[in-house]
């Protein structure tokens, strides 16, 4: 069973179609790349696959439970972690506290079912610190530290600096590991490379091939295609909206309708009788 | 005619016309907001200075009506185009919320001025038109009924051309449209903000006249009641939609009317603050719009810039608290004690608005509500339940948490600015309930009589005694505030603050969490409340205002915003430092007003930075 | 394509652009003679966009030159910019939805005062754009996309302006649409109007223009007559395969 099913999700906004009846599956273990020219929804369809968003149809199926209509809190606790496209870091957080917020859905407090419970525990824990919350930070701090360690000297001296302070590429790297710090199921990265030079995107890929070798599900929006077609086991091409083509990454990088996506059409049109662009028009 | 219809014709007209008053006040708000993407909370001072305005050369220089009226126009346009200056231009790269906060620090020095030199005293206001009323079919119209409707008219028609065949009209239409497009057209957006805040203030500046004319009084607490009355008709009718905003006054003022005839005059200003609620709550974009969600936010993000906050070791704020508990050994003046325990005690509201506005990026103006229900709670616990003191004020604080966390529940889905003014309104329906609320809480008279504040027994009334008692109130507070704050939900707080829709993404529930935050807040808040009541043995509606809210938001961004000790800090610094200066006393708002315009521009972290 | 001796009439010398703590150009080097259509070519995210928001003045570059009919505009205001006689139409059109077809084309002459004239080019536009004219009092909201990129180009020439900046004018048309606007292009390119345009539709601005430029990351990495770009192959790669990583 694949992890994740999406089924005929479109989103409408005011009559324009954003995403447009697209389908599609990722299995386990899976690096799935969706790619596209601006404005084809690719964005959008990030939105739709973490909550911020609500479709206005189709089906999104995880872990053979449907989420639609949960709000995206939700989704996180389902264990769907995401980055953002031009990054959102915590900028006044610390590194380690923005990586430590990622592991928020993980908190035993956080988990509480009753209707008061988590505002009555997250008051009781702030308030009386029992020992088991001590250890439970102590624990997601060790992990939180563990993860930043990843990316090296990077992040690891800065783990007190305010997010503001960083690079636009460590920012992007500070997302990554507050997401990791969810443990995710599924890791939705938009464009971890963009605004990255090429020594910093090759690390990213780098660090990306690590995680999907130790079994992680990416889902992977990148414009840098060289990137896609190292990393993906397929890709999802959209434009305006819609799925236009799905494959592996050598059949993709060599199907005309992908090349016209990105570059146009070759040739124009045979001019129309003007009657008939009238219909078009109107 | 029967008689009750005679009385629905009346309240119509009534209602028309204070409705073609709010109109003109919200004309100029939409104006405003559609250019400037401002709330602008001056817009209330601009219209009780057009009525000051208008008093003075009808009463004081005997100046005929129509000359009168150009004398508004003038010197209101000037006045609009000055807080552009202030309040906008020179704020457009700060936090977005900046400028609505200095248009609230313009408000306070302007009423201020007003109160200065007119005193705070209502003024007659004699109306120089004839007292004749026309009898139509049995419904009376006076005159200034006419006058107003017809200049309401008449404006309408010269806003409609001035839109839609002067050049500037063009100008003003196509920057509230889409700004980057109509500067690449050639159009210098900030002469075109300068037109419409002089514009709105014109319009403001004659609605506020005519209401002194109608009412045959002016006075220098008008402006606030008119500001928000004037926004709640502009949100009913869509914020930047002029024609909106027309249709939303006419509403708000026969509401008002039909709601007066039937509940009673005190009744009148509750109407506004349940629509602006309601309006926001259900329907953000006004009645006219098919959109359900808010517009898009003029002023997202929260007054948090990125800086070192300064911070004190733990020994150094417990030799800081030390030193506090050991002042009146030192300092016997029972009036400088006097003055220090007020410091505590807002000390204590300051780090609730600190809490939820600082940490949580809820920015609160309501405030003064949790205030007043910690203190009836506690003084109606003692009065008819005989409650011990220290009970009631415990019971006092946690019936703030609940029902204040209640209140603004509403709220929890408004983002950024929005809660501002949600919280405002919320704050002073609190107030409009407290006031026509007579069973409970005695209305207008007000809580006589509250016992003074007792601690196990012993009864705190000397000046050091109650000195002691708000320090240590003060300083568990902090204890209670700290703990939390070091705790996961600090920063769990803090990362909504930053960006709720990441914090979101990461699995926070944002109710959840602005409700403890809220909650907190109002317990602290609502213990402050209770104990300054016990101590004034006197409450009413008017003990707390919002006043007290807009002071409290001014110490908090004086220390910086989330900063515990800059909140205390902030709370001493505005409370002291008037007093030094003993011929300033009349001046303390004045100087409140000042220190929160230069700190927006200034220094928008705050003394000590914030966290 | 040969250095003139004459001078450019835009050049953009050396430019460095940030957004925050991000460079989006990295020394970018361009010109565009009077009389030509160029476009600027590349990907998502090359920096087309903002290299035409630095021409305009709605970002100002950290370092380098724009300069426009001999005279130096880096940094200035929009609206200053724009009345040294640069055109604009915007990104996804940016009609004034609420004002007429009219009104929205009248606002293109904001800035100039001759009334007879502007009467004039309002005349000569709808001339162009026929289908303007039919719906002359209708708000420019409920015109179709390709109307109102009729419209905003309308607009741009009511300014009068020696050169026009178009940004992706074909983004989001029907083909039809699409073929239209870009013979609108050359109609007025032809009446002695200089175009610069950015566009990510490479092969069809490529059948218009007189030069191109292609940008990738923020670097510009190819540069040439239009049939030259056309025919090479690293056009493709610049868009598919970024070379990097």
């Amino acid at each position: 069973m694949a992890l994740l099913e999406v089924k005929n999700l479109s989103r409408n906004f005011a009559g324009v179609l954003a995403v447009d009846k697209v389908s599609f599956a990722v299995k386990e273990g899976e690096t799935v790349s969706v790619i596209g020219p601006n404005g084809a929804g690719k964005t959008t369809l990030f939105n739709l696959l973490t909550g911020q968003d609500q479709p206005t149809e189709g089906e999104i199926v995880f872990e053979g439970q449907s989420l639609i209509g949960l709000p995206a809190d939700q989704f996180a606790s389902h264990g769907i972690a995401r980055t953002f496209q031009h990054g959102r870091v915590f900028g006044n957080l610390s590194v380690l506290d923005n990586v430590l917020v990622g592991a928020h859905a993980r908190r035993r407090a956080v988990q509480s079912r009753l209707p008061l419970g988590g505002l009555a525990s997250e008051l009781w824990a702030a308030l009386f610190r029992p020992a088991a919350t001590k250890a439970e930070e102590k624990a997601l701090r060790q992990t939180a530290e563990t993860i930043i360690a990843r990316f090296g000297e990077r992040l690891t001296p800065r783990l007190q600096q305010p997010a503001y302070s960083l690079s636009y590429a460590n920012r992007r790297r500070v997302e990554i590991a507050r997401a990791l710090a969810l443990q995710p199921r599924l890791l939705l990265l938009d464009e971890p490379t963009a605004g990255m030079n090429p020594t910093e995107t090759a690390e990213m890929l780098a660090f990306i091939r690590l995680l999907k070798q130790q079994g992680l599900t990416i889902l992977l929006i990148e414009h840098k295609l060289s990137l896609v077609m190292q990393l993906s086991n397929h890709v999802i091409v959209m434009d305006n909206g819609q799925k236009i083509a799905e494959g592996p990454p050598e059949v993709i990088r060599n199907d005309e309708r992908v090349i016209e996506a990105y570059l146009g059409r070759k040739q124009r049109l045979d001019q129309p009788a003007a009657n008939e662009a009238a219909t078009v028009i109107v | 005619m029967p008689h009750f219809l005679r009385t629905f014709f009346d309240q119509t007209i009534n209602g028309l016309v204070i409705g073609n008053i709010y109109a003109l006040t919200a004309v100029g708000l939409a104006l405003i907001f559609g250019v400037g993407n401002l709330i602008n909370f001056a817009h209330g001072s601009v219209y009780m200075i057009g009525a000051y305005v208008g008093w003075v050369c009808v009463t004081q220089l005997h100046m005929p009506l129509v000359a009168t009226f150009g004398v508004v126009a003038v010197i209101c346009g000037l006045l609009g185009m000055g807080i552009e200056r202030i309040g906008l231009r020179r704020l457009q790269n700060s936090a977005r919320i900046a400028p609505l906060l200095a248009t609230i620090g313009i408000s306070f020095v302007l009423d201020q001025l007003v109160q200065i030199i007119f005193s705070p005293n209502p003024q007659s206001f004699p109306n120089p038109l004839p007292t004749t009323r026309l009898q139509i079919g049995g419904v009376s119209i006076g005159m200034t009924d006419l006058l107003i409707a017809a200049i309401g008219i008449g404006i309408g028609i010269i806003l409609f051309l001035f839109l839609r065949y002067t050049k500037i009209g063009w100008a003003l239409r196509a920057t509230a449209q889409d700004r980057d497009a109509a500067q690449q057209m050639g159009v210098d957006v900030n002469r075109v903000n300068q037109a419409a805040f002089a514009l709105a203030a014109i319009l403001g500046g004659i609605a506020g006249m005519l209401i002194g004319l109608y009412f045959n009084t002016v006075y220098p607490t008008m402006s606030f009641q008119a500001g928000l009355k004037g926004f709640a008709a502009n949100l009913l009718g869509g914020l930047g939609n002029i024609p909106g905003s027309i249709i939303g006054g006419l509403v708000l003022g026969l509401v008002e009317s039909y709601g007066v005839a039937l509940f009673g005059a005190t009744y009148r200003n509750l109407f506004a603050f349940v629509i602006l609620i309601a309006v926001l709550v259900i329907r953000p974009n006004g009645l006219f719009s098919r959109k359900r969600q808010a517009p898009p936010e003029p002023l997202t993000g929260t007054f948090i810039a990125n800086n070192k906050p300064i911070t004190l070791p733990v020994w150094g704020v417990i030799a800081l608290a030390v030193i506090a508990l050991l002042l009146p050994f030192f300092v016997g003046d029972p009036y400088f004690l006097q003055i220090l325990t007020n410091a505590w005690l807002l000390g204590m509201v300051a780090l609730s608005v600190t809490l939820v506005t600082g940490t949580a990026g809820q920015t609160s103006l309501g405030q003064a509500g949790f205030l007043a229900i910690g203190a009836y709670a506690s003084a109606l616990l003692t009065l008819r339940l005989h409650w011990p003191f220290e009970l009631a004020l415990l019971a006092a604080g946690l019936i703030t948490a609940i029902l204040g966390t209640l209140l603004v529940l509403p709220a929890f889905r408004l983002r950024a600015h929005y809660v501002a003014i949600a919280t405002l309104g919320i704050g002073e329906i609190v107030n409009q309930v407290i006031l026509n609320w007579n069973g409970l809480t005695n209305g207008v008279m007000g809580l006589t009589n509250l016992p003074p504040p007792t601690f196990l027994g012993v009864v705190a009334v000397l000046p050091h005694q109650i000195y002691w008692y708000s320090l240590i109130l003060l300083l568990l507070g902090a204890l209670f505030q700290w703990q939390l704050l070091r705790s996961p939900l600090g920063r769990t707080w803090r990362a909504i603050r930053e960006d709720d829709i990441a914090a979101q993404a990461y699995g926070i529930n944002l109710n959840r969490y602005k409700a403890l935050a809220f909650a907190a807040s109002a317990f602290i808040a609502g213990i402050s409340g209770a104990f300054t009541g016990h101590m004034y043995t006197y409450i009413n509606h008017e003990t707390f205002t919002n006043t007290t809210s807009i002071l409290v938001l001014t110490m908090v961004i004086l220390g910086g915003m989330g900063n515990m000790l800059g909140a205390v800090v902030g709370a001493v610094a505005l409370t002291v430092l008037p007093e030094l200066f003993r011929g300033m006393a009349d001046y303390r708002y004045l100087f409140y007003g000042l220190a929160l315009i230069m700190m927006i521009r200034y220094r928008p972290q705050g003394l000590l930075g914030s966290i | 394509m040969t250095v003139t001796a004459v001078q450019p009439l835009l050049q953009l010398q050396k430019i460095d652009t940030f957004y925050g703590p991000m460079q989006v150009h990295f020394g970018i080097d361009l010109h565009v003679n009077s009389g030509e259509i160029v476009c600027l070519l590349g990907g998502n995210a090359s920096g087309k966009s903002t290299t035409m928001k630095v021409i305009l003045g709605l970002v100002t570059p950290r370092a380098g030159h724009v300069i426009f009919d001999g005279q130096e505009i880096t940094g200035l205001a929009t609206p200053k910019v724009i009345r040294r006689g640069i055109g604009s139409v915007p990104e996804a059109r940016r009609i004034f939805a609420n004002m007429t077809v009219r009104e929205n084309l009248l606002m293109g002459a904001y800035k100039r005062n001759d009334k007879a004239e502007i009467a004039q080019d309002y005349e000569r536009t709808l001339t162009l754009f026929p289908r303007l004219k039919e719906r002359i009092n209708q708000p420019g909201g409920v015109l179709s996309g390709g109307e109102q990129q009729m419209l905003a180009i309308g607009r741009a020439l009511m300014g009068r302006p020696s050169l026009i900046c178009m940004d992706e004018p074909t983004m989001g048309l029907s083909p039809l649409f699409v073929d239209r606007v870009l013979e609108q292009i050359q109609t007025i390119n032809a009446q002695g109007v200089t175009i610069f345009m950015v566009e990510q539709n490479a092969t069809l601005a490529l059948q218009i223009a007189h030069r191109g430029y292609v940008l990738q990351n923020g670097r510009i990495v190819l540069a040439g007559a239009a049939q030259t770009l056309l025919d090479s192959p690293e056009i493709q790669d610049a868009y598919l395969g970024d070379g990097e990583a």
